[in-house]
């Protein structure tokens, strides 16, 4: 089979050892066997996450994200640019059309990519994995490749923020998107239904600076999928993922409950049910253990 | 007299629709028969197919039939099949008033029947006392219109019926057509993209209307006396040189605008200050700058502006306008982009609590903040003249903090108060002290009658009557145009506050009304709501006792009075709601078709059930307007109700005569329900005043039934409208269970 | 006060809403705000915002540049987009917070010490230094924000995290000894110096 090319644009958090590790890790059999070719983009840089607003001002972080682009643009023409992560595919299509909309913008960007030998035409697309499974590959296909059904599994669909808004997936709405709960339901566990922390901020990059208000969002977000039957969440998004993750022990310390929720990414989901191994999964990347998903994971067939 | 020389009745008994199934056809023919005393009774399985109505058009032609009870569906269903313009009819409703109401099963079969046997004896009772309506024989063949008003509302009238082919004369009080839109320096954009002011376009639609050679124009003229009725209006034109000219019109469109609440009634916010303005002293200066950078009175450039909406409007303290004039958000918008398009750097904030942009409104405003023109949500207390300028004093609403903001001009969004003439409440007090000799009144209502608009010669008072703050008073959801003088329509501000916009739509609507005002006329039929009724009332004035209760009642100022105090009917001015008839003690007034007789014989045609056999009767008088639809519709949807009930269709509470309550309650009756539309300041009478009338009439009928030896509850009364069709079966359901509760009546078997 | 502050305040003197127009990223869309306070009910972390971001707009028109650019408040956003998707008017609202909390930073107004402006041109500096992030430097300089006893006791509260995470193979301390980074950092250097050159040239209060 012809495998669909794409630029790829993995991110900081996606690096080894870093804290979307195991992210990275379960994208490569979900791709594999969905006939996605990821090309990484050479010596891509940071894109300034939703934090570097403050001391980076505008062209900065445009310029940041132009180099990105312009990269992919150079070595891997007519190929659509594709993140894993809602901050970094959030900054690199607004710097795309930024650039797109204002001329002066994109004559300011060219001007400082020219001291890193760059030029950015602005002929790509700055797509989320999200997007290239449900619009280019489609939930049918997706299904089809399911060898181990997750059967029995409640899970609760967390998108978070920045992979829903402000672009978020096309067609889907911004207080109430379904592909999540369609990708659980397509891997054959089922959602939790009228999980309505589903688009809640866990805080984003304030769980470090304001721990005390971003860890409320958190519990918040953690007790609904509990009071809904889930025994796990799910996110597509690495800071929803580390940040509600990591911070229940805190939570338990500081509050006395005993939160032990696993959050776990879509794709290491679709890794456990196309037939991957725990490994394969990132499923030893996990402080709350998702026990259920690492059986099944284990089991033969 | 030779119409009951030559009465021959017939009934016809519809078997369709599932009337076979529930009912015993048969038995029906037979009460038409021996009963009802029907010349010919005929059965048949459809008839308002075309056989069906052919066995009834040659029943007419050939067996001389002129009076029709049809004993089949309501009267509001197959009225095209069932369209017989040559004789009286009468609808027996089986359909949605008996199968479809009553409960199913044949546990219900008796009282089913026993139903539609009633309706069957009442539509042969009601037919036997109807005549054929002849129409009114006062026609006229007037059908020029007068537009009393030469402003935007005015000509837009004056233009829309001139083109439609009907001549058209104008007076206009001013030297020059236009009225207000003359002083106006641009208007509020009405065509896309809403982004700026527009120019009014007024010279325009003048200059039209002046070439018109359908349209003639009375300038410097007001009018001094109006007298007639729709077909048949004598107008007196009166010039400011004393010259008096006689128009003859067929109907009249009232555009007398509006004039702004007076600022000097509001000193707290600068109302009397120099660099203080209304929204009209505002459109002076931009006429004055024509365009260039706005000056003030003194000459100096205005750098700094503040607009403060809903000035004495919307106002809760009683002092000033209650209500919002609508367009003065827009147009403050508007005068804000005078300051902004002639010079971007004028500080220009506009000081609201809501800001009410309807329409399109919203696009302009998103112009204005485009524009730089600032949007301040806050709540001024007052404007204080400091050295050459002002400040003004507020609370932010938003920030909630009390603060202020220096301007060289301050311009205040008054409310429009509508040029409506004499309050009519007032005139009728002042009228009748007057009549008692009191000479201060006589004064006073010389005084009253200077600001008349219309100077009508009506019983009822000279112009048309207001709500409170002078706004016409109509029908707003099913005829906001017509006013409670027939022939004599609002439009503009005089009718409501409203922008120019919706002024010339009104105006269209009102030239409309006005033409189908003196078609009718013409033709002696009436007006909505009964639109195409050739019944009027007819009065026997042998009998009247001179009580005027129908002149003072009449809610359209149809009856006037002779020299004698005799009522003196002018039918082309009767809406033909009967609340005349309702109100006559003596009973003289009554329609061909419709009268005291027609219902009086339905109720008693009903067989009263001796009081051991557990079988209430109770009468319903339905407003036929929304109250008997309402019910239609709980058939339609099959909504069961008690068989106990006998319902009798009204044109109007207000026709209802209290002689129709007596004598129902005397046959046995166990208990009355009178179904009529809301009434009060939000009233949805149809005929206005009718369903007040009456139930300040049944107000009064206590003292009867304790007269009687009844309980005041077996009169009641209930507000329905034409969607309560689910809400009318429970009022039915329970009354009937309140009254079987309370016991058979005492005056069984007496009657 | 900073020399751009004081040339800021001569040149505009009163006019806060036009210098917000041409110096804050989006601030042209501050005078289309049409107070609804649709943002204000749908932020997450609204209640510990001191003015919401409509009574923000509603200070900016009214002049009120020391409370607004002094403020913590917009420093309060946590990214979450919820206000621009849900303004009728379509104000990029989060924009215009960041682009405020920015200029009161780059002016020296930005209130001190306050943890999200720092650990902003912390995670800034991180990035800019390689290309790339350096999740366990980017956290340590946090724990040592505030000193290095601070930063100690800092470090120890979260240890346990630390460790969980390490375990999990999601951070790794060989990146104090360099770590993940691009290989024309230089050239990086070089053109974010020129976008900020540009900036700043576009930035001049003339």
């Amino acid at each position: 089979m012809k495998k669909r090319q794409y630029a790829f644009y993995p991110g900081c958090s996606s690096q080894k050892g870093a804290s979307a590790s195991n992210f990275a890790t379960s994208i490569e059999v979900m791709c594999e066997k969905l006939g996605i070719q990821l090309n990484e983009i050479p010596d891509w840089n940071c894109c300034g996450a939703s934090i570097g607003y403050g001391e980076g001002g505008l062209l900065p972080r445009l310029v940041i994200n132009a180099r990105n682009l312009a990269l992919a643009e150079q070595h891997l023409p007519g190929q659509d640019m594709v993140s894993g992560c809602p901050a970094c595919w959030l900054s690199t299509r607004e710097t795309a059309e930024k650039l797109h909309e204002s001329s002066d913008l994109l004559a300011g960007a060219n001007e400082a990519l020219k001291e890193a030998g760059l030029n950015f035409k602005g002929t790509v697309r700055a797509r989320h994995i999200v997007e290239v499974l449900v619009e280019d590959v489609g939930f049918a296909d997706m299904k089809a490749q399911v060898v181990k059904p997750l059967e029995g599994m409640k899970i609760a669909g967390y998108v978070g923020c920045q992979t829903n808004r402000p672009f978020g997936i096309a067609g889907e709405s911004f207080e109430n998107p379904q592909y999540l709960d369609k990708m659980i339901e397509t891997v054959g566990a089922e959602p939790a239904s009228g999980y309505e922390q589903k688009v809640t901020c866990c805080g984003g990059a304030l769980a470090f600076s304001e721990p005390d208000k971003s860890q409320k969002q958190i519990r918040d977000i953690v007790e609904s999928a509990y009071d809904h039957g889930a025994e796990m969440i799910v996110t597509p998004c690495q800071l929803c993922q580390a940040n509600v993750e990591i911070y229940q022990s805190e939570i338990n310390k500081k509050q006395g409950t005993k939160l032990a929720m696993p959050v776990v990414y879509y794709s290491q989901l679709m890794t456990v049910a196309y037939g991957g191994s725990l490994k394969q999964a990132g499923l030893n990347g996990h402080i709350i253990q998702p026990e259920k998903l690492k059986q099944i994971a284990s089991r033969q067939k | 007299m030779a119409d009951e020389i030559q009465m021959k009745t017939a009934a016809y008994i519809c078997s369709g629709c599932g009337l076979g199934d529930k009912l015993d056809i048969a038995q029906l023919g037979k009460i038409a028969q021996k009963e009802g005393k029907m010349a010919l009774v005929r059965e048949h399985a459809f008839l308002c197919n075309s056989a069906g109505v052919q066995m009834i058009r040659d029943d007419i032609e050939k067996e001389g039939v002129t009076h029709v009870c049809i004993a089949a569906c309501s009267r509001r269903a197959k009225t095209e099949a069932f369209h017989f313009p040559t004789v009286a009819m009468t609808r027996a409703n089986l359909r949605e008033g008996v199968i479809w109401v009553v409960a199913e099963g044949s546990d219900h079969d008796e009282v089913r029947q026993e139903m539609a046997d009633d309706y069957v004896r009442m539509g042969c009772a009601e037919l036997k006392k109807m005549k054929l309506p002849q129409g009114n024989p006062n026609t006229t063949r007037l059908k020029s219109i007068l537009v009393v008003g030469g402003g935007m509302s005015g000509l837009t009238a004056a233009f829309e019926a001139a083109e439609s082919g009907y001549e058209v004369v104008i007076v206009e009080k001013q030297a020059r057509l236009g009225g207000w839109a003359n002083k106006l320096w641009k208007r509020v954009p009405f065509k896309a993209p809403y982004a700026d002011p527009q120019d009014t376009g007024v010279a325009g639609l003048a200059a039209r209307v002046s070439s018109h050679p359908r349209i003639r124009v009375h300038l410097n003229s007001t009018v001094a006396e109006t007298s007639g009725a729709p077909g048949r209006f004598t107008v007196k034109v009166a010039q400011e040189s004393g010259a008096v000219t006689e128009e003859a019109v067929g109907a009249i469109v009232q555009a007398t605008g509006f004039t702004t609440y007076d600022i000097a009634k509001l000193p707290e916010l600068g109302g009397g200050q120099a660099n203080v303005v209304d929204q009209a002293g505002l459109e002076a200066l931009a006429q004055t700058a024509n365009g260039g950078v706005l000056k003030r009175a003194d000459g100096k450039e205005v750098k700094s502006v503040v607009f403060l909406q809903c000035a004495g409007q919307r106002d809760e303290s009683g002092k000033h306008l209650a209500y919002c004039s609508g367009h003065c958000c827009a147009t403050s918008i508007k005068q804000a982009m005078y300051f902004k398009d002639a010079n971007p750097d004028t500080d220009t904030v506009v000081m609201y609590t809501d800001l009410r942009v309807p329409g399109m409104g919203e696009d302009f405003y998103r112009s204005a903040q485009r524009k730089g023109v600032i949007f301040t949500k806050g709540k001024a207390s007052g404007v204080e003249a400091v050295g050459s300028s002002c400040k003004v004093n507020f609370k932010d609403l938003i920030l909630d903090e009390d603060t202020s903001l220096d301007a060289d001009l301050v311009v205040l969004a008054t409310g429009q108060v509508p040029s409506a003439g004499v309050d009519l409440d007032a005139w009728n007090k002042v009228v009748s002290e007057a009549e008692g000799g009191s000479e201060a009144a006589k004064q006073n209502k010389s005084e009253l009658q200077k600001t008349s608009i219309l100077n009508l010669t009506y019983r009822q008072g000279p112009d048309m009557p207001q709500f409170k703050y002078g706004f016409a008073d109509s029908h707003f959801i099913c005829f906001p145009y017509e006013t409670r003088r027939t022939g004599i329509y609002a439009a503009g501000p005089v009718r409501r506050p409203m922008d120019m916009l919706q002024a010339t739509e009104d105006a269209t609507g009102a030239a409309l009304k006005a033409i189908q005002a003196v078609e009718n006329a013409s033709l002696g039929r009436a007006a909505h709501p009964r639109s195409g009724d050739l019944s009027f009332p007819i009065v026997r004035l042998e009998g009247c006792t001179q009580c005027k209760r129908c002149t003072v009642e009449c809610p359209f100022g149809a009856i006037d009075e002779d020299e004698r105090r005799f009522p003196v009917f002018n039918e082309q001015r009767c809406r033909r709601c009967g609340t005349c008839m309702g109100a006559c003690p003596v009973r003289v007034i009554s329609f061909e078709n419709y009268s005291v007789d027609t219902v009086g014989n339905q109720l008693k045609a009903v067989e009263i059930p001796d009081e051991f056999s557990e079988k209430p009767r109770v009468l319903i008088l339905a407003c036929e307007n929304d109250a008997y639809p309402a019910l239609d519709m709980a058939g339609l949807s099959r909504t069961v109700y008690s068989a106990f009930v006998r319902i009798i269709p009204v044109r109007c509470l207000g026709s209802v005569n209290t002689i129709w309550i007596t004598d129902a309650l005397n046959s046995g009756y166990d208990g009355v329900m009178m179904m009529g539309c809301k009434k009060g300041d939000d009233y949805q009478c149809h005929f206005v005043k009718g369903s007040e009338l009456a139930s300040y009439r049944m107000s009064k009928i206590g003292d009867t039934l304790t007269g009687m030896g009844l309980e005041p509850e077996r009169v009641s009364s209930y507000e329905v409208a034409i969607t309560d069709n689910e809400r009318v079966a429970k009022f039915i359901n329970d009354y009937v269970a309140q009254l079987v509760e309370m016991g058979p009546s005492p005056m069984k078997g007496f009657g | 006060m900073s020399d751009s502050n004081k040339q800021a305040i001569a040149h505009y003197r009163n006019n806060f809403l036009k210098e917000v127009e041409d110096h804050v990223e989006d601030g042209e869309w501050v005078r289309m705000c049409m107070q609804c306070g649709v943002c204000a009910g749908s932020c997450p972390f609204g209640p510990h915002w001191e003015h919401s971001p409509q009574k923000i707009f509603m200070m900016i028109r009214a002049g009120k540049r020391e409370e607004v650019l002094s403020s913590d408040s917009m420093w309060m956003c946590t990214s979450c987009y919820n206000c621009i998707v849900r303004c009728p008017r379509k104000l990029p609202i989060t924009h215009i917070m960041h682009g405020l909390a920015h200029y009161a930073h780059r002016l020296g107004i930005a209130p001190k010490g306050q943890p999200t402006r720092e650990i902003a041109r912390l995670f800034w500096v991180n990035l800019a230094r390689t290309g790339r992030v350096n999740e366990l430097k980017f956290s340590l300089a946090m724990y040592f924000k505030d000193g290095f006893v601070q930063g100690i006791k800092n470090a120890l509260a979260m240890q346990g995290i630390g460790i969980g995470l390490m375990k999990a193979r999601r951070l790794n301390p060989m990146e104090l000894l360099g770590g993940h980074k691009c290989k024309d950092k230089d050239g990086i250097h070089k053109m974010i110096a020129k976008a900020r050159e540009i900036e700043e040239r576009k930035q001049k209060f003339v």
